[in-house]
């Protein structure tokens, strides 16, 4: 069984997030690591191969230093990583990168691809859909649970007020949840063998049946007209006050707002 | 793509149902499609999919859609990507619209990018504000200006920036649109909608998936998306317990209660009352905020709410900087004390 992994580098929100003097995000100034959602689809891929012997394969599309998370993923567990990276692909919308990445995947023997709902930095949960599309496979998305039966995989997917139970024929595309699971750590073994790994580094003409004009900037069907740091509503009214006055504060501000 | 841009007319919505039960959402994007269509001076479609929905489509009339394409198959009783795809990806084929708008719903952001890979065409995420304009929206030399164009605005990086998308070269423009945030229009008892069915046949392919099961969470509360007053606890509440004061509190006022994300993080209370970016957006006519710092992706969950009140103990919180009240004190002394003067009053009234 072969299972390949998409994965993307993105800053980290954690340590607060950083503007440069213009309003737009210091990605620099940023630590970077690997999506939280992607993470957790490769452990379900690693519990595949510790369950089936499955072999796991991780792409990232990116910049040269987002060879550092196919090393951690190596480190995790994974057997190859593969890096899809070229000037020409930058400035790629959700269309774009979806294509650039269905392009890397046709190279590849796959039953099963599993990718993040969603990464932190765009939160619009797309790609993994839209890559399905251009491969021409079902997809499952949110999967909260996932096994494998004969030729078919069977996941949870959730809903909002329900969950249904899904059996789709593999080959087949599945976006994870981060609450699908708790993501193992790095080894000391994995990590002394993923540095010794070799990663594959593909570029614009490594890519299969894909169109230049899909991809990039360029071959992107969305623009943005405008960015900017979030203006916030002004601030209202603040008291310090003893419990009894700030009930009596609250009460009034109701009234007068006929809330009461 | 093989049709001029300018055969592509009018504003189309996706009608989301479930259990033949329309979800807000088709009203809410109705309600937006009406001020977009206006700036436009078009019409506003429904596009109504699933298996014995036609007797829904008056009430999307009732809300104000000029018009209601049905797609009706036994393959669309519940919800799965595929024929769904078909279904909404043909009526784009057959009927060319201008804007496709999609709700945002854990339904909406598996079928939108289907969708818009199928047709090829782009989407944007999760928009809280749309409107027609110039793209570029300044003039720029040698670019050419194009206008009515759909300006859609949303939020990234956890609530901390926004971006304005446009979408000039291809059709439709699609978005989706997060719940809670558009206005509905006010119901016209007794309209008619002006149907139309179309069905443009379904074959199961690879791409179906089977259902084998359908499971419901059971859940007797009120959806706080939903709800007038929101009484919200946080952290600062300090154990499961102490949220007894917020129900006697939401009692009183005939408010629900809600939370911050650290609450179900720390079981205190069910994910389905998480106010925020992973959990629901609120735009109650009131939300208390107990006991809540106030982190970003929070207040991007419920900043838009007509009024808010915050009670903390730490001056500093960045809730403040959204409250209209904000009162800096111990919540374990004012919301008792509160909730017996409200208590006191709204008897004397009666």
């Amino acid at each position: 069984m072969k299972v390949v992994v998409c994965v993307k580098q993105v800053p980290d929100t954690k340590g607060g997030v950083k503007f440069k003097p213009d309003g737009t995000l210091d990605r620099a100034a940023m630590m970077a690591i690997m999506n939280p959602d992607d993470k957790a689809g490769l452990e379900a891929a690693l519990r595949l191969k510790d369950q089936y012997g499955a072999e796991v394969t991780v792409v990232t599309m990116g910049l040269p230093r987002a060879e550092d998370i196919l090393l951690e993923a190596l480190a995790m567990g994974a057997d190859k990583g593969i890096l899809v990276t070229d000037r020409v692909l930058g400035g790629a919308d959700t269309w774009a990168t979806s294509q650039t990445l269905a392009g890397a995947l046709r190279n590849l023997e796959y039953d099963l691809i599993i990718t993040g709902r969603q990464a932190i930095d765009g939160d619009t949960a797309q790609v993994g859909p839209q890559i399905s599309e251009h491969l021409n496979i079902p997809v499952i998305s949110y999967a909260q649970n996932l096994k494998i039966e004969g030729d078919s995989v069977i996941v949870e997917r959730q809903f909002d007020d329900r969950y249904h139970v899904l059996k789709a024929k593999m080959p087949c595309l599945i976006t994870a949840l981060s609450e699908l699971n708790e993501p193992r750590y790095m080894t000391p073994g994995g990590i002394f063998d993923a540095c010794k790994a070799e990663i594959t580094t593909w570029g614009r003409a490594d890519l299969k049946d894909v169109k230049d004009s899909d991809l990039g900037g360029a071959g992107s069907p969305t623009q943005i007209a405008k960015a900017s740091d979030k203006v916030r509503k002004g601030v209202g009214e603040k008291v310090t006050l003893d419990p009894g006055e700030a009930v009596d504060y609250i009460v009034g501000k109701l009234k007068e707002r006929h809330v009461v | 793509m093989s049709a001029s841009l300018e055969e592509y007319k009018g504003v189309y919505v996706f009608a989301q149902q479930v259990d033949n039960v329309l979800n807000s959402i088709a009203f809410e994007l109705i309600g937006k499609g009406r001020d977009l269509a206006e700036a436009l001076g078009t019409e506003v479609t429904a596009v109504l999919v699933g298996s014995n929905v036609k007797n829904l489509a008056d009430e999307l009339a009732e809300y104000g859609a000029d018009k209601v394409i049905v797609v009706d198959d036994p393959e669309l009783k519940e919800y799965r990507t595929e024929p769904y795809a078909h279904a909404l990806a043909s009526v784009i084929n057959k009927y060319k619209p201008d804007i496709f708008l999609v709700g945002a719903t854990a339904i909406g952001r598996d079928l939108g990018p289907r969708v818009s890979a199928r047709v090829h065409t782009g989407l944007t995420a999760d928009c809280t504000q749309l409107e027609i304009g110039d793209f570029p929206m300044e003039p720029k030399p040698g670019i050419e200006q194009k206008h009515n164009q759909l300006l859609m605005t949303r939020p990234a990086f956890g609530g901390n920036t926004i971006a304005t998308i446009a979408c000039p070269d291809f059709r439709p423009q699609m978005a989706t649109v997060r719940p809670g945030v558009m206005q509905k229009k006010e119901k016209k008892a007794g309209v008619k909608a002006n149907v139309e069915e179309f069905n443009p046949g379904f074959t199961p392919d690879n791409k179906y998936v089977e259902i084998l099961e359908v499971v419901k969470a059971v859940s007797d509360t009120v959806d706080i998306m939903d709800a007038k007053i929101l009484v919200s606890g946080g952290r600062g509440m300090g154990n499961a317990e102490n949220f007894k004061m917020l129900d006697d509190l939401a009692e009183v006022l005939g408010a629900t209660v809600s939370c911050s994300r650290a609450v179900v993080d720390a079981g205190w209370k069910p994910k389905d009352l998480q106010v925020g970016q992973t959990g629901k957006t609120v735009r109650p006519n009131v939300y208390f905020a107990i006991g809540i710092s106030g982190a970003i992706q929070h207040l991007a969950g419920m900043e838009e709410s007509d009024l808010i009140v915050a009670i903390n103990k730490d001056e500093t919180a960045p809730i403040f900087d959204v409250a209209d009240y904000g009162i800096v004190g111990d919540l374990n002394k004012i919301i008792p004390a509160l909730t017996e003067k409200l208590r006191a009053e709204l008897a004397e009234k009666q």
